[in-house]
């Protein structure tokens, strides 16, 4: 029999709606890539037929814009979440204000990219540059909702489109919006395809569950950096409570 | 007596227009810019009251496509009424007065109707240097600026005066800068176009002259009632785009049965343009009615966004002009080539990697 690390404890790291989240979202941009490549390059039907008999590309759209508005009030939620989370839900992962965090994308660099360093780095949640590249997701994300809804405004009656019609003359015009939010497509693909295939590596290199943590929620830990961790947490509650009764 | 200004019914009168025919031009005023039946006695009152508006139209870097629309008006009596009422006082290309004389005109029109003329540019203005283009030795820049100073309002005519049009395409080389770039401070109308709709140039100049004021504007300063709708939205092929019917090429079946031309490169989509209402040519057609896709003319920058018979724009500066799908493709199949390498690199080190991490297991 094989075993290995026996010091190990489970740490609940993605609480259920950050994997509620993630699971709508990628279903989301999926059904958003797949029928913005259709709207984008509609099949050719070269047989006789009449306009009247189907309605078959403005279904097609009409699933594009339900999957944009799930898409953007989850994004919107999920921005939410960012303050009302756990410490790996919190919007301060995200944004490298400290120089640890700095720090610490160097060594991700080092070991995963440049492959000079062989040992991973200890972060349970995201590692930081893992987060920094979630700050450029976030943010395309909302291009991608300020370009979709803005075009879709003059296809609209209601008003929440509306709010965004704006932001289109600024851009100089639908025709640029359209090519961003056509581009900008690429942008997720490419995020997919490597996003995927750095969840099948973590999980390979690590050994902590990472794959089956965004279905479950918990990654095994080796105890030592577990106990670090909540020695950090507890201090951190400290603090804050310090700062309170300032 | 000379000095009183007629009033454009007085105009209509000693030019024998009956009463009768006046108020049918007023009835096509009125319908032209859209008000309901209870408003045409604003119009005619306006009419009846209002002197002869002075007009300073000047061409700049431009091909006259526009004055050529204008003349091309759907409603002649109005635009009779326009050149021979409101007075063109001065148009290099339509006047009959040329040289010194033809200066003379402005520079008289400008001293006697300060603050009160309007002012029409055609063209777009040359920046990188003023020399490009000059007209009785002054350069476009001056002339603008000067005539501007003393207008009540500023007309841009089509993409050239609202956007730059072609002369300010890529790479620009006159560094052409529209009109509304380079005044500030007056009340500015872009009215857009390559050229813009002959009654809606007539539309814009009858509300002005109508109600004192400038027509609602969007944000890119084009009037609303002329510029609020998308050709798409405007367009009879749209239910061949909704059943998702569309030309594949132009000699096929499908172009001949009128599928939408989407596919063909059709900016209808994001152009904002009366051509599915008015039309053109005494509303007798516009391009997608013939077969033709919209370049979105009335779009700034349009020139840049072709090639005009493809969907999406191509983008330069990667050496070879491509799509963004070219492109995207092209880092998608790369970045799977990364992947590949990546994950082969990761199994050759993979003793180093996982041992490291097994420092304190125990292996049986
Ligand atoms: C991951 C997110 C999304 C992706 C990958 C995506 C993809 C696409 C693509 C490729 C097109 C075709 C563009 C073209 O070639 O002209 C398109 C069109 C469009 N998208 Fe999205 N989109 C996304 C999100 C959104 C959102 C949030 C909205 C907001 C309502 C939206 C609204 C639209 C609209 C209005 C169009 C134009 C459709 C038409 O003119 O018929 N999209 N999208
Ligand atoms: S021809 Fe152009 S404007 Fe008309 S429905 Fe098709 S895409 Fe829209
Ligand atoms: S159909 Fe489009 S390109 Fe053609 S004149 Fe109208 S707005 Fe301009």
């Amino acid at each position: 029999m094989k075993t290995r690390k026996k010091r190990l404890v489970e740490i609940y790291v993605w609480e259920l709606p950050v994997r509620f989240f993630h699971w709508l979202n990628a279903l989301c941009i999926l059904i958003l890539c797949i029928t913005g490549f259709i709207i984008a390059d509609p099949p050719a039907i070269m047989t006789e037929t009449e306009a009247n008999f189907s309605y078959w590309f403005g279904i097609i759209r009409f699933i594009h814009f339900v999957a944009a508005f799930i898409f953007f009030f989850n994004f919107i939620f999920r921005l939410y979440w960012g303050f009302a989370g756990n410490r790996y839900a919190r919007w301060n992962n995200f944004v490298p204000l400290k120089k640890a965090q700095w720090k610490e994308i160097w060594e991700v660099i080092k070991v995963d990219v440049l492959m000079i360093k062989n040992k991973p780095v200890d972060s349970i949640g995201h590692n930081a540059l893992a987060c920094i590249i979630y700050l450029g997701v976030f943010c395309a994300f909302l291009l991608q909702s300020i370009t979709g809804f803005g075009l879709y405004a003059k296809m609209s009656e209601s008003i929440f489109p509306k709010l965004f019609a704006w932001t289109i003359p600024l851009m100089g015009g639908g025709l640029v919006a359209r090519e961003i939010h056509h581009s900008l497509m690429w942008f997720f693909i490419l995020f997919a395809l490597i996003h995927v295939y750095l969840v099948f590596y973590h999980d390979y290199i690590e050994q902590r569950g990472e794959a089956s943590s965004i279905i479950g929620g918990w990654k095994f830990i080796e105890e030592e950096i577990a106990e670090r961790e909540e020695v950090e947490e507890k201090a951190e509650i400290i603090t804050q409570a310090a700062r309170k009764d300032e | 007596m000379k000095n009183k200004r007629l009033t454009i019914y007085e105009e209509c009168q000693q030019k024998g227009i009956s009463r009768r025919e006046f108020l049918k031009i007023c009835t096509t005023v009125a319908a032209l810019i859209g008000v309901e039946s209870s408003g045409i006695a604003q119009v005619v009152n306006a009419l009846e009251t209002k002197p002869r508006l002075p007009i300073i139209w000047l061409h700049l870097q431009e091909c006259t496509c526009c004055s050529e629309s204008f003349i091309r008006a759907y409603h002649p009596t109005v635009g009779n009424l326009l050149f021979d009422s409101i007075s063109l006082d001065y148009t290099d290309t339509l006047m009959a007065a040329s040289g010194e004389q033809a200066e003379a005109c402005k520079e008289d029109t400008m001293q006697k109707y300060w603050g009160e003329y309007l002012l029409l540019i055609e063209g777009s203005i040359p920046t990188k240097d003023e020399a490009y283009c000059c007209i009785a030795g002054q350069s476009a820049k001056q002339i603008v600026e000067k005539c501007a100073a003393g207008a009540k309002a500023i007309i841009a005519w089509g993409n050239c005066a609202s956007a730059g049009c072609v002369q300010a395409a890529n790479p620009n080389p006159t560094g052409a800068k529209p009109a509304h770039k380079l005044i500030q401070g007056k009340p500015l109308i872009n009215v857009q176009g390559c050229p813009p709709i002959a009654d809606v140039m007539i539309g814009v100049i009858v509300y002005i002259l109508t109600y004192d004021r400038i027509p609602q504007l969007d944000a890119l300063g084009r009037p609303k009632m002329f510029y609020n709708r998308r050709v798409h939205d405007t367009c009879y092929r749209r239910a061949n785009f909704d059943a998702g019917l569309f030309v594949e090429s132009f000699d096929d079946e499908n172009a001949k049965r009128g599928y939408c031309l989407y596919k063909v490169g059709c900016k209808g989509p994001s152009t904002y343009n009366s051509c599915g209402i008015i039309r053109w040519n005494e509303s007798t057609s516009y391009p997608i009615q013939s077969g033709h896709p919209c370049l979105g003319c009335s779009e700034e920058g349009f020139w840049d966004k072709g090639p005009f018979y493809k969907r999406l724009p191509d983008i330069h500066g990667f050496g070879i002009e491509a799509t963004a799908d070219q492109i995207g493709l092209a880092v998608g199949t790369a970045t799977i080539g990364g992947i590949a390498i990546h994950a082969v690199a990761t199994n050759v080190r993979k003793k180093k990697l996982i041992e490291n991490n097994e420092e304190e297991g125990d292996i049986l």
